[in-house]
């Protein structure tokens, strides 16, 4: 076995073993910095090992560039979210160690589950990322007196051990019709099975848990209560990473079937539903983080569209979309993090005047709404466009249709928070904000990374191709 | 690719399309409101200059797209950068290029907060704007097409006028919801064509089945008609007029609005010929009811801003006429038209502005009367107006008398019933003009009403010099389209005639 290839993942757990020991301390400063230190070192080893590959832990763990792709979407998130969150001033003082704790072992958990092709390792891991998040969202600060977070942990913690729950019932489904826990024996075994409703059954059940991470209708519920309930840095981090490992464990397990009509169908209408739900819902909301969450349902649905596809192509486009996500994501967070003085939650209204109070957040900010609307020449464009051009090509014409109709109503929300940002004057008692050098640096790159992302997506689908040839 | 004369030299299309955008870049990283302003105008001037030998190197003889580039973008779909020029975007985009900097000129007084953030919208804008014109692939032009909304938004909604939120949301929507089905109509033209291709030449004269191109073509017209636009669907643009600041005006008349019609030209006559021929009948009479409708509703508005805008629903209307008439005389005209109408309403909003900066209000009725303290200004804005109703000797009479006359060619009594919208532009142009130069007995006072300055007649000369070049002699410029409009309407006929055998780009 390659130590190697194990790396990143080590490194992590390295880093949450001297996170603890820190935590037996108040030294949040430092905390915080060996926990930059980790992501970053594990974003730098995921992507020095980016060509490796292999089996491990009696072929429970599979390490090739579909997982390492993950990897370094999944650290590089991590990385971000630790820069600009700054000294986390959303999160209550005492708890700042053990959150640090909290958000590198839910990344751990993350980075383990793109590799596991074993039901027993997707469950062991996706636990143990799912209950670091179930702490990390009521460590909220009660500064001010909210309790919002406690509702949002709990809904979060209930509706993910329900979803869980489901999960496992599915997976008892499946082991016991082909008496094997591992992804390749269950693929090769399924085919057989193909008229056992059971099967199929199951392997919907397993799914739930993953559409309940992505948020895609009807499993969103959680959505907009837990991004409005968590600090802006938590719920920066529950918007995108997740997400991330949402869409490839979707793939992973998708691709287990063969596509019958009845799936699609079942895909399609939760894909037209998410978009119509998230986009309507999102008209009227008026806390930021709220919104964004009914963006998410949305975007979700978007998702989908290249999933039910069930070709390598729609699939590598499912994940250059949710990798434009990602940096969107990041991008429009950052700008909230930034702006919440002590890590209140920020109306959309509370925007206003950014242009004078920080060009570059501004900018950020007009961008990441531009493009998270689909606007060319961004990323969020371009991956709508492939992923319909692609759904199209697959013969789902009257989907693609809505799915269209929904980017003339998304637009709506979008542009108001523009208008917000670029249009009204700032309120009298605000002053210019203060960006440090790495949140600029952040920046910078974010904005680089949606404008590349949107331009030239050829490199990346041929990647996100030839991971996928090579995981299947 | 025998539809290309690839050019191997200076790839001047690009250069023209990326200079403006290279420009904004630097303009970020500029300080003070006067350096923006005369980096903006060094590279709008700059890409103006180096457009003008387009104009000579053009192989009028041919309809082939010259000044081509052709370079893979994204394999996977075969998707490409791939530009040219043919007769019509030649014309389309000499204009574009020579109006920017005069919009900037325009601009120079009238925009006094966020200059750099301005002129860095302007200098995108003029990117996308001919990017649209000069895109050759579907994909590209589509991102272009969609790109120009942001600049555009933001030029109203930050320098607007008191409705500005208002105006830029409606527009930044009406327009995106008349572009998301043409997306999914461009991704239907690839999956229907052999082999598979975004390249617009090839995606001309395939054998679609009649269904078929009927859908495409309503998805096309939708969208294309929002940005003409075309009656009932214009009611986003006095809206937008009004408030938008004068330069933004400005490009909205003279350029956006073109692209609705050169969408008309470029995609639905030769790709969905049959269709073309299917909603020709409805398509004349919507642009009759545009020209009556824009008429009657200019003659009674008492903004300035709004009066053209109105106008404008009626000019645009003449050249729908023109196109959809589908002969040679008809589409000569429009074209025409199209560049005629951006002059002469540029220069109309442009004078307007003018009256704005000094009166701070586009109330006709406080504007009356300013001919004896501005004759300067009253002479151009005089020869806009005749230009404006088509006045014999101005640019517009050769447009509109070839569209007419393309029309009685074809349909008699359509054309009639648009005579009258003729006389209707003379009676909206004459009033407002009758206010402006005399008034009446109970004119405001206008005490300290200064005349034209030097910047702002080198502002307003360049168009004077077109009106009356187009007016009297406008040989060079028909001369440049006859191939290219030959080869369209041969594409069309031969798609009406051999659905199956259309000839190929």
């Amino acid at each position: 076995m390659n130590i190697m290839l194990f790396a990143p993942e080590l490194f992590l757990l390295l880093g949450a073993l001297i996170v603890f020991l820190l935590s037996l301390s108040d030294d949040h400063n430092s905390a915080r910095n060996v926990a930059l230190a980790a992501g970053l070192g594990a974003l730098i080893l995921s992507a020095g090992g980016m060509n490796r590959g292999g089996l491990m832990f009696g072929g429970a763990y599979n390490v090739d560039l579909f997982s390492q792709l993950f990897k370094i979407m999944i650290t590089g998130g991590l990385t971000a979210v630790l820069i600009f969150g700054g000294k986390h001033r959303g999160i209550e003082k005492r708890v700042r160690p053990e959150y640090y704790l909290c958000l590198i072992l839910s990344t751990l958990g993350l980075v383990m589950l793109v590799s596991s092709v074993d039901l027993v390792a997707i469950f062991v891991s996706l636990e143990l990322s799912s209950f670091s998040l179930y702490l990390m969202l009521p460590m909220r600060s009660t500064e001010h007196g909210l309790r919002i977070q406690m509702e949002a942990g709990i809904k979060y913690m209930l509706f993910g051990v329900m979803a869980t729950g489901i999960m496992l019932f599915g997976m008892s489904y499946v082991f016991g019709l082909t008496g094997s826990t591992s992804l390749a024996a269950i693929t090769a075994k399924l085919p057989t099975l193909v008229h056992e409703p059971a099967a199929v059954v199951g392997i919907v059940m397993i799914l739930c848990v993953f559409m309940f991470k992505l948020a895609i209708f009807p499993f969103h519920f959680w959505v907009s209560d837990a991004y409005e309930g968590g600090a802006n840095e938590t719920t920066a981090f529950l918007a995108t990473v997740p997400k991330l490992a949402g869409v490839a464990m979707l793939i992973r397990i998708v691709n287990l079937i063969n596509p019958s009509e009845a799936i699609i169908n079942f895909l399609a209408i939760l894909a037209v539903c998410s978009m119509f739900y998230g986009n309507l819902c999102a008209l009227r909301q008026k806390d930021f983080k709220r919104m964004m969450g009914f963006s998410a349902v949305a975007h979700a649905g978007f998702v989908l569209l290249g999933i039910l596809t069930f070709k390598e192509a729609g699939y590598a486009t499912s994940i250059y979309y949710i990798l434009g996500y990602l940096v969107m994501n990041l991008a429009c967070f950052m700008v909230i993090c930034k702006v919440s003085k002590s890590g209140e939650n920020v109306p959309i209204a509370g925007l206003a005047g950014l242009y004078k109070r920080s060009p570059l957040l501004a900018f950020t900010m007009g961008l990441s709404m531009f493009a998270l609307a689909g606007i060319p020449p961004f990323a969020g464009f371009m991956g709508e466009f492939l992923l319909l051009a692609g759904a199209l090509q697959a013969g789902h014409l009257t989907v693609v249709i809505l799915g269209a109709l929904n980017a003339a109503i998304a637009i709506y929300y979008y542009l108001s928070v523009v208008k917000v940002t670029y249009c009204n004057e700032p309120e009298a008692d605000t002053g210019p904000i203060r960006v440090d050098i790495g949140t600029r640096a952040v920046s910078l790159i974010l904005i680089t990374a949606i404008i590349f992302i949107g331009v030239y997506p050829s490199s990346l689908l041929d990647m996100a191709s030839a991971a996928l040839r090579l995981a299947f | 690719m025998d539809f290309l004369i690839l050019n191997k030299g200076f790839p001047i299309l690009s250069v023209l399309i990326f200079l403006p955008l290279a420009g904004a870049f630097i303009a970020m990283f500029l300080s003070g409101d006067k350096v923006s302003r005369v980096w903006a105008l060094i590279v709008t001037t700059l890409n103006a200059i180096i457009s003008l030998p387009l104009y000579s190197a053009f192989n009028s003889s041919s309809y082939k797209f010259q000044f081509a580039e052709h370079q893979a973008w994204i394999p996977q779909w075969n998707i490409n950068y791939t530009l040219g020029l043919d007769g019509i975007s030649l014309l389309l985009v000499l204009l574009t290029t020579i109006i920017m900097p005069l919009c900037i000129l325009a601009s120079w007084r009238y925009i006094a907060k966020r200059v750099k953030t301005f002129m860095i919208c302007m200098l995108v804008l003029e990117t996308t704007m001919l990017g649209v014109f000069a895109a050759l692939d579907f994909i590209l032009f589509y991102i272009m097409w969609e790109a120009m909304l942001i600049p555009m938004y933001m030029l109203i909604a930050i320098w607007g006028g008191p409705r500005k939120v208002y105006a830029s949301t409606k527009f930044f929507i009406y327009t995106l919801a008349g572009s998301v089905m043409l997306l999914v109509a461009i991704i239907a033209l690839y999956l229907h064509s052999t082999p598979h291709t975004f390249s617009i030449p090839m995606l001309m004269g395939q054998p679609y089945s009649t269904t078929f191109q009927v859908l495409i073509f309503l998805a096309f017209f939708v969208a294309f008609a929002v940005k003409v636009p075309m009656f009932p669907v214009h009611t986003w643009l006095p809206a937008a007029h009004v408030e938008a600041p004068t330069a933004g005006s400005v490009i909205l008349a003279s350029i956006l609005l073109k692209m609705g019609t050169y969408g008309l030209l470029r995609f639905c006559l030769p790709m969905t010929p049959q269709a073309t021929m299917t909603f020709m009948p409805y398509i004349l009479w919507l642009s009759v009811a545009g020209i009556l409708y824009g008429g009657f509703t200019a003659l009674a508005q008492h903004d300035m801003k709004k009066l053209i805008a109105y106008s404008s629903v009626g000019h645009m209307g003449f050249v729908t006429l023109g196109i959809f008439v589908l002969n040679f005389r008809g589409m000569e005209g429009a074209i025409l038209q199209m560049i005629n109408h951006g002059v002469t309403t540029g220069a109309l909003f442009l004078c307007v502005g003018m009256i704005y900066e000094r009166t701070h209000s586009r109330e006709l009725a406080t504007a009356t009367g300013v001919g004896k303290y501005m004759p300067v200004f009253v002479t151009f804005f005089a020869i806009f107006s005749l230009s404006s109703f088509a006045f014999p000797g101005t640019n517009s009479f050769i447009g509109e008398f070839l569209v007419l006359a393309g029309g009685f060619a074809k349909h008699k009594l359509v054309t009639a019933a648009a005579i009258p919208g003729a006389i209707l532009a003379a009676a909206y142009m004459l009033r407002m003009l009758q206010r402006v130069i005399w008034g009446g007995v109970n004119n405001p006072s206008h005490d300290g009403l200064l005349d034209l300055n030097t910047r702002e007649i080198v502002t307003l000369a360049p168009f004077l010099v077109f009106v009356f070049w187009i007016g009297l002699a406008p040989g060079p410029f028909l001369s440049v389209m006859h191939s290219t409009v030959h080869h369209l309407l041969a594409q069309v006929n031969a798609g009406v005639a051999h659905p199956a055998l259309a000839c190929l780009p």
